[in-house]
């Protein structure tokens, strides 16, 4: 008898919660919500829960924010690496423009003067030397470049052609030292010679003291130098000194010297067309 | 006729450290209810039946089992969207059962701790959609691929936290 009290005194107590909690069930289901036991287990749980949220919310910001900062940090790199080619792709197109107006220039000027013989060329290089300025450029003895032909821009002489090679001459530029070019002054038809320095500037020599000089007066080729054609644009007057015996004329250069790319070697010295149009309508005048 | 029970002597009765027991029941359920939050795919974790089953096989008292699965139960229910009583009439027959089963088998077996928690996963499976067919005139699937795919990961979790818990076993 004891030991099946002792086996059924589980039993007895199983079927009685089981029983409890199903009549639990059915006035739950009859009345609704045991709100006083919810709200209890659910108070004592959100108190624990409520820190736990935080550490684990903490914890995943920390995370996101890392990853995030890691995400931030590749994209920035990417950007820029982008930024940097995009800068060199603006870069080379805004060369390319440059050059395009450049070479839009040298053919204006060439079909200006379509009956002038002349050579476009592209300077491929510098003279290795500091103390000469010369140029390489693309063209040479196949083209029928020769020695001692002039060099210009549109905007005026560049120098003269030193040496020549099969496809290659080397240029020696007006604003070296060795340099020299005939020249007059734009106003006074004074004759002088423009010689290179040996930096950016040329100077007009054997311009006499009495002559009167103004800064910024345009100074054109003489013609007398047996390289370039008359009146073709040297340079302007930018400083004027008395010397001995003669002025100390200073001139910046009518061609940028220091940029140039695109050149045009004149295989003859025939004249411009329009100089000498120019020359010719003011010719009777000069006459008495 | 009188029923007698054959005592078996060489199976060992555990004792836990104090509160360690309600620690580890109250801590399944808020995890229970917690990580689905974060992460949606662990509400397949029954922790609380684990906790329930491993504590009934460990003391194979089956007053202790049951009192225990109802308290599990009923804690797990106030914290669901369920009527109360729900977990607490399955989670009181797994503790009965399983208590009642500890004193049997070799429960410390990892073979034997899969298969069991295997089992009794579907056991307060089944107890659960009796209650909703029965009680709560809910229709509810007797079997789905997700219920076998819960079983079977509750079952290899319960070979990893298993020994975890044997941790707060009194040194005998």
């Amino acid at each position: 008898m004891r030991v099946i009290q002792t086996i059924q005194r589980p039993l007895i107590l199983l079927v009685s919660v089981v029983l409890a909690q199903v009549l639990l069930l059915a006035v739950q289901i009859k009345r609704g919500e045991v709100r006083l036991i919810r709200r209890v287990a659910v108070w004592t749980m959100t108190q624990v829960q409520r820190p736990a949220a935080y550490l684990i919310d903490s914890a995943g910001g920390a995370w996101h924010r890392y990853i995030g900062l890691r995400n931030t940090r590749k994209e920035n790199e990417e950007l820029r690496n982008e930024l940097a080619q995009m800068k060199l792709r603006v870069a080379q197109l805004e060369g390319a423009a440059a050059e395009a107006k450049r070479l839009e220039s040298v053919l204006a000027f060439r079909e200006g003067n379509a009956d002038i013989p002349m050579v476009a060329a592209r300077v491929v290089g510098a003279g290795a030397s500091e103390t000469s300025r010369t140029l390489y450029i693309d063209r040479g003895e196949t083209d029928k470049i020769r020695r001692n032909m002039g060099v210009i821009t549109p905007d005026g002489i560049v120098g003269k052609v030193l040496e020549t090679y099969a496809r290659t001459s080397l240029i020696l530029l007006i604003s070296d030292k060795d340099s020299g070019a005939g020249a007059l002054l734009a106003n006074s038809r004074t004759l002088g010679i423009a010689r290179g320095t040996g930096e950016q500037t040329v100077e007009l020599r054997n311009v006499s003291n009495d002559q009167d000089v103004a800064v910024g007066e345009s100074v054109l080729t003489s013609g007398l130098d047996q390289i370039f054609p008359k009146d073709l644009p040297v340079g302007t007057v930018a400083s004027v000194e008395k010397g001995n015996p003669f002025k100390v004329i200073r001139m910046k250069p009518a061609a940028r010297l220091d940029r140039l790319e695109e050149v045009l070697v004149l295989l003859t010295r025939q004249e411009f067309p329009a100089k000498k149009e120019a020359e010719t309508a003011t010719a009777p005048e000069k006459k008495p | 006729m009188a029923i007698r029970v054959q005592t078996e002597p060489h199976i060992e009765v555990h004792e836990y450290r104090l509160l360690a027991v309600p620690a580890a029941a109250f801590l399944a359920v808020l995890i229970r209810a917690f990580l689905p939050v974060y992460f949606p795919s662990a509400d397949m974790l029954e922790l609380p039946l684990l906790v329930t089953l491993y504590f009934g096989l460990s003391r194979r008292n089956p007053a202790t089992g049951l009192l225990l699965g109802t308290g599990i139960g009923l804690l797990q229910d106030s914290v669901s969207p369920v009527p109360i009583g729900y977990y607490g009439i399955a989670k009181t027959l797994v503790g009965y059962a399983g208590s009642s089963i500890g004193g049997r088998l070799d429960v410390d077996h990892p073979i034997s701790r899969f298969l069991l928690t295997f089992v009794f996963f579907h056991f307060h499976q089944g107890v659960l959609v009796l209650i909703e067919r029965l009680l709560l005139a809910q229709p509810k699937a007797w079997f789905s691929l997700r219920l076998l795919l819960a079983s079977l990961v509750n079952a290899a979790i319960a070979v990893v936290l298993f020994p975890l818990l044997d941790k707060l076993r009194k040194p005998s």
